[in-house]
């Protein structure tokens, strides 16, 4: 059945939920909000991540995956939002014009609808027709064949999140004496799995000098259980014709390179690779939406919103996040602007377009200044990446990550000359995301010319 | 039980399935022995995929002769036996002055053997023609008859349509020895030959001329097809007094991401050397861009790994091609060996020394394009030898597996109107429904494993590498073979992807 919504989500995991919620509390019909869901649940990855540790700072209690889950799954249900399980978007473009041509004050063309071209076995094909697309995909694994180990192709090689799936959905063990490649947070989540379920961890390698997991992870899933980390060192062979017998790794150097003489070789039947996820934007990529070099995700505004008019983005799909507290935060955010993106585009002007702006103070500011962050010494990028002040909240977060680590450093915000902040930070790390926060009043106190820069400094106030 | 059949071809690879389909046009029983648990799982399964247009061999040689009549069957075979092939063209590139005249060679090589449309370009024509070729090419041969093919669907649709024509397949099942019994014919009068024929369920003839001693059972043949692969030289020296030696010469190669398509539209390859034609950059037939291979000889027939240095040299050599290939786009690397046998040529032909056995043994590069030539002349062969009458009810036709990727909306919505399944999709990547999979394991010689999913779907093959739809795929698969999760395979015994269950589940 072909259907028109002004909400389309695609996507039914933590972002996806969490931003149809807001578009509904935003004053969205449910039925003119519709998520569709590829697999035959919702709750995304979260329903094979049975540790606790979720909702610490939206719930301010400590919840397992399925429980985190289940709290927007609930909330979905009571509010009604039509859901599409097992359906699978193939194709998405942009309708060729959009119907009246104009808006309702009869001036500006309305950007094009979005033509959804979705599929399952239950309806076959069919379209949905939206005003506003949020995406909500989220990321998958690199496998071990973008990582261009050399070796044999044996049974036994998995990704993270596979063996997370084999484990805790399906009961079964992927191995019992496993090595792991990349310190990831799930691998580390992993590592911790598998001991529990009696199979032995020999060790986990991390080509980088430091941990791409959160500190806590380290602590909790392999400093407890005796699990060493070798930071610096990468796999350099496989063996096994048909299942892993052995994986050799060696030290690298600073040029991430293995340095001969260094190679260990540890008998298993299993290696497991954590070793970075990359945002699923193919639909994206079939939008025309740009698509950030570093982040592998959209570039997108202060409303979350890409250069694709009316498409937003939230979670994984923009982004990869350490804490899914951060995912529904941000989702949030895009399903509020959606929702105002949609009503507005329907002709109520009285809604302003973005969402934060509730109480209307965006619709009489005529500061039509794009400020763009960006990102100095330390900092790998920042979302958003530009800022419409007339559309700002009252505050805006800005979410980053720093591209090292860094002890007693500061995170130094400037803007027109001016320093905004210098936030002390004892350490920093690439595996925890950063933030700051920023006013709308004070952007708009600036003088003219409105660029933003992020960057780490010493803590002494020295250049990195 | 001893299992009898006129004829025994020993590998399922693509050449041996190629024979197997030529053979099942006429009345007889044949049956190819295959010691891995699929097709298409040696050379075929890891090579360029390239349908030569033939101005690479020697004038004259076998390989000469059966790459330019497999060039030019393999379009039409494509058709008839539904796998994918496209005529993309192949263009050779020249760098340095002296290459000039190695590509006239090869020119004048091409002439000799028949090739069409061959033009030799400049640097200017070729980059007009690739536009992402390096300034650093001065010349080019253009081939245009050069194509590309799906090497696993090509395998796979010979070998189901050679068993829907009455081909049976063993897998698992390894040639451990082969021996050859009394002749008979002149000498049925002979006791040991008469009980021979009196232990035969077919009595009226006696001329099993080889008993075959394999992992799964003992065969008995008339004919023996030696499509063996690297591991020819073994069973051909089972046989035969005069030893052959192949040794097998590794390519290393990285495939890239869909994402990199139209990087180029031909084949590329650079002027050749006495180790092979040089790294290619080619697109595949599903719009990959795979790069390599490397040529390094090496001791074991088994060694299919990859290496830090082979993948490193791919990575280089291609750039000479093309600078700006996007090597950071790689979504796997494999290696293959190539069955190099030390005469430089294809070795077709019956044994002089051992009547009724036939070599089709040094299969390297132009294999591929070959096979369907090989097939044919193989079949001929053995038809001299021993004739049978065509077979009158010959499907010559085979239908592949719907790809639901490929298809337009409307194609899509009558498959899932005819098949719910078909709207279920496993691996996102490639857009692969639960149906094609149903499908690939249902079918005449249908996947048992994975890895066979995966060759006749694509499930898995896309940039997740199965990272997503593993568990899936074995779900459906144990649930269409009736067998436990736990004892599904990648491929061959001894993959077991699982091991054993959680504590939890022991206790339940």
């Amino acid at each position: 059945m072909d259907r028109q919504v002004k909400i389309a989500v695609i996507g039914g995991g933590p972002a996806g939920l969490a931003a149809a919620l807001a578009a509904r509390e935003a004053g969205v019909e449910p039925q003119e909000i519709l998520i569709l869901e590829r697999d035959d649940a919702l709750g995304g990855i979260l329903n094979q991540c049975i540790h606790n540790g979720f909702g610490l700072h939206t719930f301010k209690e400590e919840l397992t995956g399925p429980e985190y889950a289940a709290r927007f799954i609930q909330r979905v249900k009571e509010e009604e939002i039509p859901c599409l399980l097992h359906t699978i978007v193939v194709d998405i473009s942009l309708e060729k014009e959009a119907p009246g041509g104009k808006d309702s004050a009869g001036v500006e063309p309305l950007p094009p609808k979005k033509r959804i071209l979705a599929m399952s076995g239950e309806e076959g094909i069919f379209t949905v027709t939206a005003d506003a697309v949020i995406l909500a995909m989220g990321c998958r694994e690199r496998p071990r064949g973008a990582l261009n180990i050399p070796g044999y192709r044996p049974a036994g090689i998995y990704s993270a999140g596979t063996a997370q799936r084999f484990v805790n959905i399906e009961g079964r063990m992927p191995g019992h004496e496993v090595v792991i490649l990349g310190s990831g947070d799930i691998g580390l989540i992993m590592a911790r799995r598998m001991t529990l379920e009696g199979a032995k961890v020999k060790a986990v390698a991390e080509l980088m000098p430091y941990s791409g997991g959160l500190k806590r992870n380290i602590v909790q899933c392999l400093d407890d259980f005796g699990i060493p980390l070798r930071l610096s060192h990468t796999v350099v062979d496989i063996r096994g014709k048909e299942r892993v017998e052995a994986v050799t790794i060696a030290q690298v150097g600073p040029d991430r390179k293995p340095v001969p003489g260094t190679e260990e070789t540890y008998e298993c039947d299993t290696l497991l690779l954590s070793c970075g996820l990359l945002p699923e934007n193919e639909l994206s990529w079939l939008l025309g939406v740009e698509l950030s070099p570093v982040t592998n995700g959209p570039v997108v505004n202060e409303s979350l919103e890409t250069n694709v008019s009316g498409v937003f983005a939230c979670g994984n799909v923009l982004h990869v996040h350490d804490l899914v507290d951060y995912v529904s935060e941000e989702a949030k955010a895009a399903g509020r602007c959606a929702a105002a993106y949609a009503n507005r585009r329907a002709g109520d002007i009285t809604v302003p377009e973005c969402t934060g702006a509730v109480s209307g103070e965006g619709s009489d500011t005529a500061d039509t200044r794009v400020c763009s962050l960006t990102t100095g010494a330390g900092v790998r990028y920042t979302v958003p990446s530009t800022l419409r002040l007339s559309y700002m909240e009252g505050t805006q977060l800005i979410r980053f990550r720093v591209d090292n680590v860094y002890r007693d450093a500061a995170i130094v915000v400037e803007a027109g000359g001016q320093r905004l902040r210098n936030l002390k930070k004892r350490i920093l790390s690439p595996g925890e995301m950063e933030q700051v926060i920023l006013k709308r009043t004070e952007l708009e106190a600036l003088p003219q010319g409105c660029e933003i820069s992020i960057r780490v400094e010493q803590a002494d106030g020295s250049k990195l | 039980m001893t299992k009898k059949y006129d004829i025994i071809i020993i590998g399922a690879g693509v050449t041996g399935c190629a024979i197997a389909r030529e053979l099942s046009r006429r009345e007889r029983s044949v049956a190819v022995l295959e010691r891995a648990s699929d097709v298409c799982e040696g050379t075929s399964k890891a090579n360029s995929g390239i349908a030569h247009a033939g101005y690479d061999a020697e004038p004259g040689s076998r390989k000469a002769q059966m790459n330019i009549r497999g060039s030019r069957m393999l379009e039409g075979l494509s058709k008839e036996l539904d796998f994918p092939y496209r005529r993309n063209g192949s263009i050779v590139l020249g760098f340095a002055p002296e290459d000039r005249e190695r590509l006239q060679k090869l020119y004048d090589k091409g002439i000799a053997n028949g090739v069409e449309g061959l033009r030799i370009l400049s640097g200017e024509e070729a980059r007009s023609l690739e536009p992402n070729l390096n300034e650093t090419v001065t010349a080019a041969l253009y081939a245009p008859t050069g194509g590309i093919v799906d090497p696993f669907l090509m395998t796979v649709a010979l070998a189901e349509n050679a068993n829907v024509n009455g081909v049976e397949f063993f897998f698992r099942t390894e040639v451990q020895s082969i021996e050859r019994l009394a002749p008979s014919g002149e000498a049925a009068d002979s006791a040991e030959a008469a009980q021979h024929a009196l232990s035969g369920a077919d009595s009226g003839e006696a001329d099993y001329r080889y008993r075959l001693t394999t992992s799964g059972g003992t065969f008995e043949a008339r004919s023996v097809v030696n499509a063996a692969g690297v591991y020819a030289d073994t069973i051909h020296n089972m046989v035969s007094a005069r030893k052959i030696h192949i040794t097998p010469r590794k390519g290393e190669y990285l495939l890239l991401d869909k994402k990199t398509g139209g990087f180029v539209n031909a084949t590329v390859f650079q002027c050749p050397t006495v180790m092979g034609k040089g790294i290619l950059v080619t697109p595949t037939v599903h719009g990959n861009l795979l790069i390599g291979p490397t040529s390094e000889d090496i001791g074991d027939k088994e060694g299919v790994n990859t290496t830090a240095a082979g993948l490193e040299e791919v990575i280089a050599k291609a750039g000479l091609s093309a600078g700006a290939v996007p090597a950071r786009q790689v979504i796997t690397s494999f290696a293959g060996l190539r069955a190099h046998e030390d005469g430089d040529d294809f070795l077709i032909g019956e044994a002089e020394d051992a009547p009724g056995f036939y070599d089709a043994a040094g299969i390297e590069s132009p294999g591929l394009t070959s096979a369907p030539a090989i097939g044919e002349y193989v079949a001929a062969l053995i038809q001299e030898r021993t004739p049978a009458p065509e077979k009158k009810n010959f499907q010559a036709k085979r239908q592949g597996i719907p790809c639901m990727q490929l298809s337009d909306p409307a194609a899509k919505k009558r498959l899932i109107e005819q098949n719910p399944l078909y709207g279920n999709v496993v691996c996102r990547c490639e857009l692969v429904t639960e149906g094609e999979i149903v499908d690939a394991i249902r079918r005449p010689v249908g996947a048992t494993t994975l890895d066979g999913i995966k060759r006749r779907v694509r499930a898995g093959m896309g940039r997740c590498q199965a990272g997503f739809c593993t568990p899936k795929q074995m779900e459906i698969l144990a649930r269409e073979l009736g067998v436990d999760i736990g004892e599904i395979t990648k491929n061959d015994p001894g993959s077991e992807l699982l091991e054993g269950t959680t504590k939890q589940s022991e206790v339940q």
